[in-house]
């Protein structure tokens, strides 16, 4: 880096390959992701079909709501289960979704510990059915879904919530992964904006190294205290494959795909995005450009999903 | 190149846009910026006589391109008579015709005009009369009567001993005839003199006797409510290159910056055939217009292609509500910039546009604060509203219904406390305040108060920008008077949409990875 560079801070950016959101629109979205494919990653439910059909592990469907009448008909399909998911099947951000981890008498316990009644359940998912969490406000269906058991291996570093594996696929190739881990102030959830620390994860090894928390460098969790750094995430071998099996489901070429670890089930697929953040960049700290430049230069990506995840291992 | 085709788009609608500018401004004289009221002068000149029972030829001669000044615009009162219009001698002659008439008739010619703000920066520029490069005729010494002819000789002579060159001797001669007591001889020459016009005549007599080419122009004087005037006769010599101007009255020998030439040559200012008693006088009046107003009339009558598509071609009440729309896309243009190369984060795309456009009714202070504590009162109830659990479209309803109450509310309550600013607080956009209050309801929800109000007050921050650039009056001038500007906008617009930079915002984001450097 030159004399200069180092008092412009959109040179020093350029210089560590840092994509912008500009740059991530225009030249990677626009240019790799065809329109008429979105809703293969927009609708979840979609997205699931799809996914059983080949093959790729996704949490269990229980029950689909597309219209308000079949509110009623819910309890009864969800009678067998004490655990479970809704979500609007349209959602982004991981708004409106609402997890439900037991009985009680008055109705249901949230992730949290709140009970919530069956009327304001009914409530929430009438809210899905009218479209108030899709995009541009259409009328929307809501999925229930299994509720993933997280693997033991992350009880430590999360508070509430789900930890997922975030992994940036660019043409079949995996680029970029992190493990977002929620925290008290993200409310359980896995937002980076929204308060979860960000842990990069070497595509080599699978092990992480320090997060990023509220745009601060972290080593341990803020609320359990325990280290996030060298954890070793387990059956990252299979989670890079069920990443770039994902990239044969859609045909999109730049997306980013949530993986959690079921204690019982392994990886599963929970959604896939086709406009992924680009917070992950700040979770490693290291920009995706220099990697995706790579990817892009390459004229003929093989095909077999062994060979790209060796090319991954590779950037 | 990459993005070739985008620049080239772009380049072809700045070129073709900015060359209609460029034409629109050198040949139409359209002024590219808005300058202050300029004066207009409204001449009517009345032509009355009484008609004889019988046909009836009235002809006028009318300002051609009087030197200085501009023609806005003329009109004709003519009644039943018809109306051509001829050339004779270089001035342009108005021929009113009836085959019957009879009493008193009147006819008028309404002449606005202006001084020409292309030519007249200096008043030594107003005053000059048009330079002619033809060859004018040196007159051959006239047959003076024997009782002057002395008297003739011996003012030329006189004179010549006093001048250098064709502008002192005209001076000098004026001089002579000028004076309280003029000697002998000119008083011989004045002796059977009664109007102006004869004393001209004289003079230019006397002149032809030096062998100086001469000629009379009939100069109207304008003053301000003047009723009943009638137009001075100059002298003009010429000097071998240009026709210099004199005032016989007092030998001044430039044209005040107020004088319009009306006719020049030596035939009749006006003749009616077939009546008597004709008089012609003029009235005078003077207020001021937009200058743009005058631009365009003047360009219209240039018969442009360009005019006839012009925006002033429609009804006034049309031309209010485009003076707005077309300043809508410079408020987009602003979104783009602030979005994609700032990076500010507002509700909704082109809500704080809207919310511009009726901050220009409102003013900007109170524009803000009407729109926050509406936003502020809607925001409590709608959280109220939260708690009773209803679905969507019902309760984006009662939102509306519920804003469109409190802005009632809002402009009876101020009424009657008399601020009437408050009344305009009806333009604000209420679907779009309705829409606002429900998202920030979610945002504040979902992800906490701190981001609720950082976007509410970027949207307002992104409004007041927004109102700043579209309520400039330099840019409604230029994009009503130049709409081709629009496609300048929509050039830049291309260009930025293939800007794949860092966002200003996005610095600050990254910060945590700029850092690793320096640990």
């Amino acid at each position: 880096m030159s004399f200069i560079d180092k008092y412009l801070p959109w040179r020093q950016m350029k210089a560590l390959g840092i994509l912008g959101m500009n740059k991530r629109n225009g030249d990677y979205i626009s240019a790799y992701n065809h329109r008429s494919h979105y809703p293969l990653v927009d609708d979840k439910l979609q997205t699931k079909h799809l996914a059983v059909a080949a093959g790729v592990a996704v949490p269990k469907l229980y029950a689909i709501v597309e219209v308000e009448k079949q509110i009623a008909d819910v309890f009864e399909k969800l009678q067998p289960y004490n655990d479970f998911v809704i979500k609007p099947s349209h959602g982004s951000g991981g708004e409106g979704i609402l997890v439900i981890i037991g009985r009680s008498q008055n109705g249901y316990r949230k992730s949290s510990g709140q009970i919530i009644s069956e009327q304001e359940f009914e409530h929430h998912i009438s809210n899905i059915l009218s479209g108030m969490y899709s995009l541009g406000g259409l009328p929307d269906t809501a999925l229930i879904e299994q509720r993933v058991e997280f693997d033991p291996v992350f009880a430590d570093v999360s508070y509430q919530g789900v930890p997922d594996i975030r992994t940036i696929i660019f043409r079949g190739v995996p680029v970029m992964a992190m493990i977002r881990l929620p925290t008290r102030m993200s409310d359980g959830k896995a937002n980076l904006h929204q308060g979860a620390i960000g842990v990069g994860i070497d595509l080599k090894t699978g092990k992480t190294f320090s997060g990023v928390w509220n745009e601060e460098l972290v080593s341990q969790h803020p609320d359990t205290g325990a280290s996030i750094v060298d954890l070793k995430i387990p059956n990252w071998e299979q989670i890079l494959y069920l990443t770039a099996q994902c990239y044969d489901l859609v045909g999109l070429g730049y997306i980013g795909v949530d993986i959690v670890l079921d204690h019982n089930h392994g990886p599963l697929m929970l959604e896939m995005n086709a406009r992924p953040g680009l917070s992950i960049q700040i979770a490693n700290r290291c920009g995706l450009l220099t990697r995706l430049e790579k990817i892009k230069a390459i004229k003929d990506i093989p095909v077999s999903i062994a060979d790209r995840i060796a090319l991954a291992k590779t950037l | 190149m990459k993005n070739l085709h985008v620049k080239l788009l772009a380049l072809a609608l700045f070129l073709f846009a900015s060359g209609l500018i460029f034409y629109k401004n050198t040949t139409l004289g359209l002024p590219l910026f808005p300058s202050d009221d300029i004066e207009v002068w409204s001449v009517e000149a009345r032509l009355a006589f009484s008609a004889n029972k019988g046909p009836i030829k009235a002809q006028l001669t009318l300002p051609t391109l009087p030197p200085g000044y501009v023609i806005f615009d003329e009109n004709y009162v003519s009644g039943r008579y018809g109306l051509a219009f001829e050339t004779v001698n270089n001035n342009r002659v108005a021929e009113w015709a009836v085959r019957r008439a009879k009493g008193e008739q009147v006819l008028y010619y309404h002449l606005q005009l202006g001084r020409d703000a292309n030519k007249a920066f200096s008043e030594n520029e107003i005053a000059k009369p048009e330079k002619t490069k033809i060859k004018v005729e040196v007159p051959n010494v006239p047959e003076y009567s024997e009782d002057i002819a002395t008297a003739i000789t011996a003012i030329l002579g006189e004179v010549r001993e006093k001048s250098a060159d064709v502008k002192t001797f005209t001076r000098e001669l004026l001089n002579r005839f000028n004076e309280k007591v003029p000697d002998a001889n000119i008083q011989l020459l004045l002796s059977n003199i009664d109007t102006s016009k004869e004393r001209v005549e004289l003079i230019r007599a006397v002149l032809a006797g030096a062998r100086i080419p001469s000629r009379t122009v009939n100069v109207l004087l304008l003053r301000e409510g003047a009723r009943h005037s009638k137009l001075t006769p100059w002298l003009q010599v010429h000097n071998e290159d240009e026709w210099l101007s004199f005032n016989p009255d007092n030998s001044k020998s430039k044209l005040p910056a107020n004088a319009v030439i009306w006719q020049t040559g030596e035939q009749a200012l006006f003749n009616v055939d077939g009546a008597r008693n004709s008089t012609l006088d003029f009235s005078i009046s003077r207020h001021t217009q937009e200058p743009i107003r005058l631009a365009e009339q003047r360009a219209r009558k240039m018969d442009s292609r360009a005019m006839e598509f012009s925006l002033f071609s429609l009804p006034i009440q049309t031309q209010n509500v485009y003076r707005i729309l077309l300043m809508v896309p410079l408020g987009a243009l602003l979104i783009v910039v602030l979005r994609n190369i700032i990076g500010i984060k507002t509700f909704g795309t082109f809500m704080p546009i809207l919310i511009a456009l009726a901050f220009r009714e409102t003013d900007l202070v109170w524009g803000i604060t009407l729109f926050t504590l509406i936003v502020a009162l809607g925001l409590a109830i709608r959280f109220y509203l939260e708690y009773l659990q209803l679905l969507l479209v019902p309760r984006l309803s009662a939102v509306l219904i519920i804003v469109i109450i409190l802005m009632t509310m809002v402009t009876v309550l101020s009424h009657k406390l008399g601020f009437d600013h408050g009344l305009s607080v009806a333009l604000f956009p209420m679907v779009i305040l309705a829409m606002t209050i429900e998202r920030m309801s979610l945002i504040w929800e979902e992800h906490g108060p701190s981001e609720a109000l950082q976007q509410g007050l970027g949207s307002l921050a992104v409004a007041t920008l927004g109102f700043l650039v579209m309520s400039s009056d330099t840019m409604n001038h230029m994009i009503f008077v130049f709409p081709e500007i629009l496609l300048i906008i929509l050039a830049v617009t291309l260009l930025l949409g293939r800007y794949t930079g860092y966002r200003l915002t996005e610095l600050w984001r990254f910060r945590a990875t700029l850092n690793k450097d320096s640990h």
